[in-house]
C-alpha cells in the first residue's frame, strides 16, 4: 500500500498553513512528520483524515486520486487517526466508544452490545492492548485511553494510521510501551504517521522523517541523523538545545510546604501530604504527567484553592491567611500553566496587561485613578527588554504570537521586587527561539539569588533548568532528587514508583 | 477495592513491557512489592470509609474534610417538626382513602388520627434519621436513600396532620395523589423533552412555549375538525396529532436558528416565549373568543386497566387515566432505555458530550441535533395537549403557567436521567397539590408560604439528598465544526 500526498495547499483567511506540501508514505514503515507547533502538521492531517478540504493539491492511495468530504470517507478508505485531544466521549464505556458511529444494532435500533464488545476483546487481545470493553472512558489512565484510541482505529480496518502527537500526555514508561506498538503494527504491514515536535522520539521510532516549517517541507532526515542537525531544519536556525547556567548557589530556605493536603469533601484527594523546601538561589523543578496535582499545587502556592491541611511558609511567614493580593505584595512572581486564561486578558491592551497586578498604585496609580502616561513609559521599556516584538504597546494582548504573549506575561511579574518565583509550564506551545529566551529569563532571576519553582511536564524543560527535580504523581510527591538522576529512574517515578524506596525497603 | 486492584495489575504490566524496552530489568521486577504494600495499606485505611471513597485513595493519614450539608437541612427539617408538636393539639386529623372511583373492589375505611401523638412519633422517628445523619457524616459514610425518603415523608405527613388537625371535612388522599399526577403530568412531558433536547447538546428553554402552543393547536384544531366534520373522535385525533405538530414547529425555529445559525440557544428560545405567549393569546382573544365553538371543551377517552385499577389507593390514580398518561408511561420508559442502550441514544449523547469525536466517527452533529431538538419538541407540545384535551378543559390565556421552567428544574434535577427526572416532577407536583388542596382546606399558615412551598420542599430535598448532578458536557454550545 502506498499513501501519496501530491501539493496540498491550505488556507485560513490570510494564513497560509500548508503550502504544496509533497509526501509519501508505504506500508510497513513508521513516517515521522517533524515541525513546531503551529507548522502546520495538525492541518495536513486533518486534510488527509477527511475533516478540512485543502484548497489545492490531491491524496492517492495505491495511485487512486481520493475525494474526502467527511471522515466517513477516509474511514472507509482505510485511514484511521488518533487525535492529539482524544476523540473518546468520558462517559462512554470502552465498547460505546468503539462502536460509536458504526454500531452494531438489533431491531428498533437497540444496541447488540455482546459484539461491541467482542471486538474490542479481538483487537485487544491480538495486539496485547488489555483493555475491558465494560470500563468507563473517564476512568481510565491516559495511556489506556490513547490505546482504545488506536484499537478504535483498528477496528473500523484502518490500514493507513494517524497519529498526531501522541507522545504529549504520556510517562516516559507509556511512550516506550507505545513505540512497541507502533512496531508491532509496522510488522503487520500498517501505514504509520508519526506527527511530533519531539526529535528524540523521531530518532527512536521513525523509519523516514519529513521536516515541515511554516506549512512547507524543507527537508527530509534520517533516524542516524544528530538531534542538532535535525533541530536546524525544524526552526530554521541553527539554536542550541540546552540552557547554559552556572552551578546554583542555594542559601537558606525561602519557601516551604509542610504537609500540605488538599482533599474535597467528596473524599478525592487532590493534594497529598506534599513537602518541600526551595532554598534562594535555587530551581526545584516538578516534573510528572499533565493532571498529578501540579495544577492544584501551583493554586495553593497563590491562593486559588485552599489546603485542608498543612502549611505554606515564605521567608518565615505563613501564606496560608492571606488573599491572592497580599501573597503577590509578599512577593510571588507567578506564571500561570494556560497565560489565554489566567496570565492575559486578551482583550486588554499589550500596555494594560503589564501592569494587571500593579495598576493600583503609584507609579501607575493613585487614589483610585490609574496614570496612563506612566503605564505607557514602563510598557515601552519592558517590551524593549523583554525583546516583546509588537506594533504598538496598546494593541491588544490577543493580537501577539503565543511566544511574545509568554514574555508579556513574564515581564510583568518580574517588573516588581520578588520574594520568589513560580513558573507553570512557562514555555508550553512555545517555539524554540522563546524558549531559549525565558529559560535565560528563568535562569538569571535564581542566579540573582531567588527562589524558583518550575512546574512542567516537558521532562526536557525541567532537566534543563532544574537544580533538584521532585517529582507529582497522583496528588503526592514520589521523591526529590538532584537533577543528575537518569531518565528511566525520573521515569518509573512518574508512574508513581520511587526506585530510591524499594531499594532500601529490600535492604531493611 | 476492584478498581485498585484493576490498577496494580495495569501498573505491573506496564512495568514489564518498560522493563522490555528499557534496560532497567532490577528496578522493574523490585517495584512490585511495594505497589502491592501500598495497596494493602488502603485496603486497612478503608476500612472505616465508604465504598464511594475514590479509587485513586491510597492515603492513610489524609482527613477527608466531613459533609455536613444532608445533617444540616435534616436539623433545620427537624426544628420545624418540633414547632408542629408545639402547635398541635390532640384533635384528630380526618384522612379518607375513598377513590374518585366508587367502583374499586377493596375500600378502605377512614383513618382518623389524634394530631399530636402521631406527629410526635413521626418527629422521634425524624430525629433518629438526624442522629444517624450525623453519624454517618462523622464516618464519612452516604447515608442510604432509604432513610431520606423516610424523613422526607415523615416531614410531609407530619405537615399535613399539623393543618387538617381538628377540621371537619376530610382530606382525600386519593384526590391529593389524582391532583399530584395532574400537575406533574406536563412537567413530566417537559422534562422529556428538555432531556432529548439537552443530551444532543442543545438546551431548549421554549419548553415553556412549546407546551402552552400545543395545548392552543390541541383545542383549535380539534374544534375546527368539529365543525367541519362533527366527529369527536376524527377532533380529539386531530388535536392529538397536531399539538406536537404545534411544538415541532416552535422546535423549528429553535432548530434552525441555534443549530444551522448558531445563534445563542437561550436567546432564541426565550423569543420562541414570547412569541407563543403573543400568538396564542392574540388568537385567544379574537377568533376563539368571536367564536367560543373555536375553543370547545372535548376530552380524550379515559381508559381503566382492570385488576391493575384496582390496587388500593395507588390504583385509579395511575391506572384509570386518560390515554396521553399512558403515552407518557410508554414515553418515559421508552426514552429511560433508548437513551442508553440504542444507536439514537448512543450518537446523540455523543452529540451533546463531545461534538468533535462524533464528527470524527462520521455522525453528522448538526442534523443529529436538528433532528432531536424537533423530536424534543414534538414531545413539549403533545405534552401541552394534557392542560386541554387531556382534561377536557378549553384553552386559557397562558394556561401553562410556567410549568415549561418547572419542567426543565425537574430534568436538571433528576441529574439529566427519565426516571430521575420523573420523580422530582412527581416531587414537584405532590407539593403543590398539597398547596392547593391546604389553601381549599382553609390552613393556619397563610397562603402566600404555601405558595412557595413546592419549591422551597424541593430545593431542600435536591440540595440535601441528591448532591451534584453532572449536564451533558457540550450543552449549550453550538458546533461549527
Amino acid at each position: 500500500m502506498k499513501l501519496e500526498l501530491k501539493g496540498i495547499t491550505k488556507n485560513f483567511g490570510d494564513f497560509r498553513a500548508n503550502d504544496n506540501i509533497t509526501f509519501t508514505a508505504e506500508s510497513g514503515k513508521i513516517h515521522a512528520l517533524l515541525g513546531e507547533n503551529g507548522a502546520g502538521k495538525t492541518t495536513l492531517m486533518n486534510i488527509l483524515f477527511g475533516l478540512l478540504r485543502p484548497d489545492a493539491g490531491e491524496i492517492l492511495i495505491d495511485g487512486v486520486v481520493q475525494k474526502f468530504s467527511g471522515p466517513n470517507d477516509s474511514m472507509a478508505s482505510g485511514i484511521g487517526m488518533v487525535h492529539q485531544h482524544f476523540m473518546l466521549i468520558p462517559v462512554f464505556t470502552v465498547a460505546q466508544n468503539l462502536i460509536l458511529g458504526n454500531e452494531p444494532v438489533k431491531s428498533l435500533g437497540v444496541i447488540d452490545i455482546k459484539t461491541a464488545r467482542k471486538s474490542v476483546k479481538d483487537i485487544s487481545d491480538r495486539f496485547g492492548f488489555d483493555v475491558n470493553a465494560d470500563d468507563l472512558v473517564e476512568d481510565l489512565p491516559v495511556g489506556v485511553r490513547q490505546r482504545v484510541e488506536i484499537i478504535k482505529a483498528l477496528s473500523r480496518d484502518a490500514e493507513i494510521l494517524i497519529l498526531d502527537e501522541p507522545t504529549a500526555v504520556l510517562t516516559p514508561q507509556e511512550i516506550s510501551e507505545l513505540i512497541q506498538i507502533l512496531k508491532q503494527l509496522k510488522e503487520a504491514g500498517k501505514i504509520i504517521i508519526f506527527i511530533t515536535h519531539k526529535l528524540k522520539e523521531v530518532q527512536e521510532v521513525a523509519d523516514e522523517i519529513t521536516i515541515i516549517r511554516r506549512g512547507q517541507v524543507v527537508g527530509s532526515a534520517k533516524p542516524s541523523d544528530s538531534e542538532s542537525e535535525m533541530a536546524a531544519l525544524v526552526v530554521g536556525r541553527k539554536v542550541s538545545l540546552t540552557t547554559d547556567k552556572k552551578p546554583a548557589q542555594p542559601s537558606e530556605v525561602a519557601l516551604e510546604f509542610k504537609n500540605v493536603s488538599l482533599v474535597e469533601k467528596t473524599g478525592a484527594i487532590r493534594l497529598q501530604d506534599i513537602s518541600f523546601q526551595v532554598r534562594k538561589g535555587e530551581i526545584l523543578g516538578i516534573a510528572g504527567v499533565q493532571g498529578n496535582g501540579q495544577t492544584e499545587l501551583s493554586e495553593v502556592l497563590l491562593g486559588l484553592l485552599h489546603p485542608t491541611q498543612g502549611d505554606i511558609v515564605l521567608n518565615g511567614k505563613s501564606l496560608l491567611k492571606m488573599s491572592v493580593k497580599e501573597r503577590l505584595n509578599e512577593g510571588v512572581g507567578f506564571i500561570p500553566e494556560d497565560r489565554n486564561l489566567y496570565g492575559l486578558v486578551e482583550d486588554f491592551s499589550v500596555e494594560e496587561n503589564l501592569v494587571l497586578d500593579s495598576f493600583d498604585r503609584l507609579p501607575y496609580g493613585k487614589f483610585g485613578s490609574i496614570k496612563p502616561k506612566a503605564i505607557r513609559a514602563s510598557a515601552l521599556d519592558m517590551a524593549q527588554k523583554f525583546d516583546i516584538r509588537l506594533f504598538n504597546v496598546a494593541d491588544k494582548a490577543r493580537s501577539l504570537s503565543g511566544g511574545n504573549q509568554q514574555k508579556v506575561v513574564v515581564a510583568r511579574e518580574l517588573n516588581r521586587p520578588l520574594q520568589l518565583f513560580v513558573a507553570s509550564q512557562p514555555t508550553r506551545g512555545l517555539d524554540v527561539g522563546s524558549i531559549e529566551f525565558i529559560h535565560q529569563e528563568i535562569v538569571a532571576q535564581r542566579d540573582n539569588g531567588l527562589p524558583v519553582l518550575i512546574i512542567s511536564t516537558e521532562l526536557d524543560e525541567i532537566y534543563d533548568l532544574s537544580d533538584r527535580i521532585a517529582v507529582m504523581y497522583r496528588g503526592h510527591i514520589v521523591g526529590i532528587v538532584d537533577s543528575s538522576t537518569d531518565r528511566s529512574t525520573i521515569g518509573l517515578m512518574m508512574a508513581g514508583i520511587d526506585p530510591s524506596q524499594s531499594k532500601t525497603g529490600k535492604a531493611a | 477495592m476492584k478498581n485498585e486492584n484493576e490498577k496494580m495489575k495495569m501498573n505491573n504490566n506496564s512495568a514489564d513491557l518498560s522493563a522490555t524496552s528499557a534496560n532497567s530489568v532490577e528496578v522493574a521486577s523490585e517495584r512490585a512489592t511495594p505497589e502491592l504494600k501500598q495497596d494493602s495499606i488502603v485496603a486497612t485505611s478503608n476500612v472505616s470509609q465508604s465504598s464511594k471513597t475514590p479509587k485513586d485513595n491510597y492515603a492513610g493519614d489524609i482527613v477527608v474534610p466531613i459533609n455536613w450539608k444532608t445533617s444540616i437541612i435534616f436539623t433545620v427539617l427537624l426544628g420545624l417538626a418540633c414547632l408542629f408538636v408545639l402547635f398541635s393539639t390532640d384533635a384528630q386529623a380526618r384522612f379518607s382513602f375513598i377513590g374518585l372511583n366508587e367502583t374499586a373492589l377493596i375500600q378502605i375505611p377512614n383513618v382518623n388520627l389524634p394530631a399530636q401523638i402521631t406527629i410526635m412519633v413521626l418527629t422521634v422517628a425524624m430525629a433518629i434519621v438526624t442522629a444517624l445523619s450525623y453519624y454517618k457524616a462523622i464516618q464519612r459514610q452516604k447515608m442510604n436513600i432509604a432513610f431520606s425518603i423516610l424523613f422526607g415523608f415523615s416531614w410531609v405527613f407530619a405537615f399535613l396532620i399539623w393543618q387538617i388537625q381538628g377540621k371537619e371535612t376530610d382530606f382525600y388522599v386519593t384526590g391529593l395523589l389524582s391532583m399530584t399526577m395532574a400537575l406533574s403530568a406536563p412537567l413530566i412531558f417537559g422534562a422529556m423533552c428538555g432531556m432529548v433536547c439537552e443530551h444532543v447538546g442543545v438546551i431548549n428553554i421554549a419548553i415553556e412555549g412549546q407546551l402552552l402552543f400545543g395545548a392552543f393547536s390541541a383545542v383549535l384544531s380539534g374544534s375546527v375538525i368539529k365543525i367541519a366534520t362533527g366527529n369527536d373522535g376524527l377532533a380529539l385525533l386531530g388535536g392529538v396529532i397536531m399539538a406536537p405538530i404545534s411544538g415541532v414547529l416552535l422546535g423549528l425555529l429553535l432548530a434552525v436558528f441555534s443549530v444551522k445559525y448558531f445563534v445563542n440557544q437561550m436567546i432564541v428560545g426565550v423569543l420562541i416565549n414570547v412569541l407563543a405567549t403573543g400568538l396564542t393569546a392574540y388568537f385567544y382573544s379574537t377568533i376563539m373568543t368571536e367564536n367560543l365553538a373555536l375553543n370547545s371543551a372535548m376530552k380524550l377517552p379515559v381508559v381503566r386497566i382492570p385488576i391493575l385499577a384496582d390496587i388500593p389507593i395507588i390504583g385509579p390514580v395511575l391506572f384509570d387515566q386518560s390515554v396521553l398518561i399512558y403515552i407518557m408511561y410508554i414515553l418515559v420508559i421508552g426514552l429511560q432505555y433508548m437513551l442508553f442502550h440504542s444507536r439514537w441514544g448512543l450518537r446523540m449523547r455523543a452529540c451533546g458530550e463531545h461534538p468533535k469525536a462524533a464528527d470524527t466517527l462520521g455522525v453528522n452533529v448538526n442534523r443529529t441535533r436538528f433532528r432531536n431538538v424537533l423530536l424534543g419538541s414534538a414531545i413539549a407540545g403533545l405534552g401541552g395537549a394534557y392542560f386541554t384535551i387531556a382534561q377536557g378543559l378549553v384553552f386559557g390565556e397562558g394556561m401553562s403557567s410556567g410549568k415549561g421552567f418547572i419542567a426543565l428544574a425537574a430534568m436538571i434535577m433528576g441529574g439529566w436521567k427519565p426516571l430521575n427526572a420523573l420523580a422530582v416532577a412527581c416531587l414537584f407536583g405532590f407539593t403543590d397539590a398539597v398547596q392547593i388542596l391546604l389553601t381549599t382546606f382553609g390552613a393556619s399558615i397563610p397562603s402566600q408560604f404555601l405558595l412557595m412551598m413546592p419549591y422551597i420542599v424541593t430545593v431542600f430535598a435536591i440540595a440535601g439528598v441528591i448532591g451534584k448532578v453532572t449536564p451533558p458536557a457540550q450543552e449549550g454550545r453550538p458546533y461549527v465544526g
